[in-house]
């Protein structure tokens, strides 16, 4: 199968996963959000977060045991980057109140002036460090 | 009828699945298409708006039947961020995100959705996003008028 069509496929099964908690649970499926709560919420609150977490782990390697085919190559990246990377990432999105989920899927198709900013704004920030970090200072 | 704390629990734990199974069918999980995607002046990998596409229409058309109804099936609201205006905190924090997922081409739920491949870029890059989440918090203080003092803004 095409990887565009497979991409469109995976997208859609994430935009199923976001009507299930929003149409079951009343909540968006935000995963920057539900990490964050998951380090700081107590009792039920935390539960539901935690176990969202550990389906996505469990989801993420269902596919790569049926095919290798969806086994991804090593990241790409010096362990610095990959330092950096991270905190960035869970400052950015702790900060943002959002990422790819939350903002990018959820808000976007609720129509939140909030998530078209902030997703308009990583993506920009995105193409930017990729073309410094490739064209300028990479070779 | 199952008990609702029961059905949340459930109901969470397979809408992780579904998105992980997703995530990993997407190529979300491959670092290398992400940073392709955002490589506009290189060999521009399309993948990602397909993603996007794929869960926009899903999110769009099924949100709209959502939330016509009065409540959520195991909870008493639906529970929608309430903050409306753009602020600095927002637009600061989208842009040190978009560094971050540029330099690794890894956004928070890729990284969990790849964590079973156990590759050691992938073990070290979810603590540090963790870590990087508490951090969050505190920051978040600076950007608050000094005379309130109430914690506020818990990420979507």
């Amino acid at each position: 199968m095409h990887h565009f069509l497979l991409a469109a496929i995976g997208g859609a099964l994430v935009g199923v996963a976001a009507l299930i908690l929003m149409g079951l649970n009343g909540r968006i499926a935000g995963v920057s959000g539900i990490l964050s709560g998951s380090l700081t919420e107590a009792g039920g609150e935390r539960w539901w977060r935690l176990l969202f977490v550990l389906g996505i782990a469990i989801g993420g390697a269902i596919p790569a045991l049926l095919s290798p085919d969806f086994k991804p190559p090593i990241p790409d990246a010096s362990t610095l980057m990959v330092i950096i990377g991270g905190l960035l990432v869970g400052i950015g999105t702790g900060l943002g109140s959002g990422c790819t989920s939350g903002h990018g899927i959820c808000g976007i198709s609720r129509m939140s002036p909030r998530s078209i900013v902030a997703t308009c704004t990583f993506m920009a920030a995105g193409f930017i460090c990729v073309y410094l970090l490739r064209h300028v200072f990479g070779g | 009828m199952i008990n609702k704390q029961t059905g949340r629990l459930g109901a969470s734990l397979l809408a992780g699945i579904i998105f992980g199974v997703g995530m990993a069918v997407s190529g979300m999980t491959n670092t290398q298409r992400v940073q392709g995607f955002l490589d506009l002046a290189g060999q521009w990998d399309p993948t990602l708006a397909f993603v996007m596409g794929g869960g926009l229409v899903v999110a769009f058309i099924g949100y709209k039947f959502i939330l016509k109804n009065p409540a959520p099936l195991f909870a008493e609201t639906f529970a929608l961020p309430t903050k409306t205006d753009i602020d600095k905190p927002l637009l600061f924090g989208a842009v040190l995100f978009g560094i971050g997922w540029g330099l690794v081409g890894y956004c928070p739920g890729p990284a969990i959705a790849g964590l079973s491949y156990g590759y050691s870029a992938t073990l070290l890059f979810i603590p540090m996003m963790l870590l990087g989440l508490l951090a969050a918090r505190r920051i978040a203080r600076w950007f608050e008028p000094p005379a309130d003092h109430q914690s506020s803004s818990a990420p979507a």
